[in-house]
């Protein structure tokens, strides 16, 4: 087995609407282990959320998961009954979303969402939670006492979110997906979010996946990353070799351009837009965009191969038939 | 290096002011956001001059303010000598053609029902009088200026991408030969590796067509890619001020120190340990007495709560709002 925590298996999701058929996942793959810290980065709807959505086991019409599976704890989800499923999601596997506020009950206190999501992890009243609701709203830095009875809309984004991770933690998940937790916080709570969200993990011993777009925010905070376009995970390595040594020609765009503060050179954009999901490129669906593309791409989708220890990348330049190509 | 700036002045804002009024709490009684508070700056001719700052900040409102989209409180604009802010709403249209705006979402700044040689052509018709002929060539002018071809013209902004729509308000900005555009935030809609195409195509315009850009926004790392200036501004005042070296490479404001540090550094063993400032932004409406920044500052004495610091110059053209500014 890849990733004793878990293995996703060439899912593939599609998505019916009046435009046609939305092929949203192309046969993802990807893997964790326990503790371990995964960064999955991409531009918009490459299907970063789509994934954590299908690891939730929260497809939905008109959504649905065509073929491939999610293995959490070696136990396939597909083949899980609708109490084992919502039994995992809250007590195994927690999420934490983007827009803080939004995500919160607004009519219900903080005090009383977070006491909810700890007597469903812990099977007890909401009522005897509450000594517990106070210890997490401490843990994650908030005045518990006030926090405790105030509405959502009375909070700031990043007081918010802080309320979220400590009702995510709360049943101390094997998994903690994080959904661009940051993206819409000002860069100076974005900081603190972060800081906070690695000590307690640090702590907690979570493994979490994090989602998200800013290469820096993933390059601070994971250990391995795996970057994904148009329905894909076209690379995943160690977050050093992403960086340092990155293989997919996709990846070396990407990383080409990030400003970065005290550099000096140009920046260099990816040219081409990213596909319409309706009617994706054949083969590899970067060919279009990829200043390496050969005949090979446009036919047949590469698979995500091991093309050096630990380091996995979807592309016909590193495979064998590949290189008969270039030549 | 900022490549031979020229140091004549084409648009110098001084003492302005932009409150926003407000009623609050159970009496309703009057209170003002403090949008714009007492902010002087100088731009000079065919640079880049940023505005960074976090939300609340009041970059957005001091971009519009200069423009006179929004009718500042008080307070100089002086745009070529003239007085911006006495100029009647009949003159106005003349500089208006000169100075134009970028703003952030491509997705609600287009009319979503004109075709896009309309949205870009509008202008002309309003400031040149031109023919519909003379228009559409300017049109398909302009628009290979941009990136786009000339059969982008009959559609509509909905068949087009975020960074496309970009190039198309751009298109509509400078067809009109201006000489001084807002950028308010660009490319924070955009996705990083066409943020890169859409920056690079904003520098290049700038050199080609000789413009002066008031460049707004929230990420530092955009702001020294793209300044020769930099004013970093927090609740509705400019903390420090400088060019781009000076305020980056001889940081003196607390404030700017914190929240460069606060970036996300793409390179993974870059692991120091970071100094972030504490606590929440404070509102607008109700701003911390003395500094602004005193509630979040590390280095706060109790001087900083009672006095507001001058905003003083410590070397050349490089000046800071603190009491304590760090000076090497």
């Amino acid at each position: 087995m890849r990733g004793d925590l878990l293995d996703v298996r060439e899912l593939k999701v599609v998505f019916y609407t009046y435009r046609g058929i939305i092929k949203a996942l192309n046969g993802v793959e990807l893997w964790m282990n326990h503790e371990e810290r995964l960064g999955l980065i991409g531009e918009t709807g490459c299907g970063k959320s789509v994934t954590s959505l299908s690891i939730m086991g929260l497809i939905e019409q008109p959504g649905e998961i065509i073929s491939g599976d999610v293995y959490f704890e070696g136990k396939s989800m597909q083949k899980m009954s609708m109490e084992e499923l919502h039994d995992m999601r809250g007590k195994k596997i927690s999420m934490i979303f983007q827009e803080p506020v939004s995500a919160l009950n607004p009519v219900m206190r903080i005090g009383f969402q977070v006491a909810e999501s700890i007597s469903r992890a812990k099977d007890i009243k909401i009522k005897e939670a509450y000594p517990e609701v106070l210890k997490m709203l401490e843990l994650v830095g908030l005045d518990s006492k006030r926090t405790a009875s105030l509405y959502p809309h009375e909070l700031s984004g990043g007081m918010a979110q802080r309320a979220m991770i400590a009702m995510a933690l709360s049943s101390n998940p094997k998994l903690l997906i994080a959904d661009e937790p940051t993206s819409a916080l000002d860069v100076t709570i974005q900081a603190q979010i972060m800081e906070l969200l690695d000590e307690l993990v640090r702590e907690m011993g979570n493994a979490v996946i994090l989602i998200t777009h800013d290469m820096g925010v993933a390059a601070e905070f994971c250990d391995k990353i795996a970057v994904m376009y148009a329905g894909n995970v076209v690379e995943r390595a160690s977050t050093v070799d992403i960086f340092e040594e990155p293989l997919h020609p996709y990846t070396k765009g990407l990383l080409k351009a990030v400003p970065k503060i005290g550099q000096s050179k140009e920046l260099v954009g990816i040219t081409g837009t990213v596909p319409d999901l309706v009617n994706p490129p054949t083969g590899c669906r970067f060919h279009p965009r990829c200043p390496y593309a050969m005949n090979k791409c446009s036919q047949k989708m590469p698979p995500l191969i091991e093309a050096k220890p630990g380091h996995h990348v979807a592309c016909y330049l590193y495979t064998q038939e590949g290189e008969h190509n270039a030549n | 290096m900022p490549t031979e700036v020229k140091t004549e002045t084409l648009l110098s804002v001084e003492n302005l002011k932009k409150y926003f009024p407000v009623k609050r709490g159970a009496f309703r009684r009057l209170l003002y956001v403090r949008a714009v508070d007492d902010v002087t700056f100088q731009v000079p001719k065919e640079s880049v001059f940023a505005v960074v700052g976090e939300s609340g900040s009041g970059k957005t409102t001091l971009g519009r303010t200069v423009l006179r989209l929004i009718e500042p409180t008080s307070g100089k604009i002086i745009y070529k000598n003239e007085d911006f802010t006495k100029i009647s709403l009949k003159s106005l249209r003349i500089f208006r053609r000169k100075m134009q705006i970028i703003s952030q979402d491509p997705y609600n700044s287009l009319h979503p029902r004109k075709l896009v040689k309309d949205i870009i052509g509008e202008g002309l018709k309003i400031h040149f009088h031109m023919s519909s002929n003379e228009i559409l060539d300017t049109v398909k002018e302009t628009l290979e200026r941009v990136g786009l071809r000339e059969e982008h013209m009959f559609r509509y902004p909905h068949e087009f991408s975020g960074g496309q729509r970009q190039r198309i308000a751009t298109a509509r900005a400078i067809v009109l030969k201006p000489e001084f555009l807002v950028l308010d935030e660009p490319t924070s809609a955009l996705d990083v590796s066409v943020q890169a195409i859409i920056l690079k195509m904003f520098k290049d315009l700038k050199s080609s067509l000789s413009l002066t850009y008031l460049f707004i926004t929230h990420d530092l790392a955009v702001v020294d890619y793209m300044s020769d200036y930099v004013a970093v501004m927090y609740l509705g005042q400019i903390m420090e001020m400088g060019t781009k070296e000076d305020v980056f490479n001889n940081t003196a404001h607390p404030y700017t120190i914190l929240l460069m540090n606060s970036i996300p550094v793409p390179d993974p063993r870059h692991k120091n340990k970071k100094m972030i400032p504490k606590g929440e932004i404070p509102s607008s409406i109700n701003p911390p007495s003395g500094c602004r920044f005193h509630t979040r500052c590390p280095y706060a004495k109790e001087v900083c709560k009672k006095e507001e610091p001058k905003f003083v110059k410590i070397s050349k053209g490089h000046f800071v709002k603190c009491h304590f500014p760090i000076i090497e």
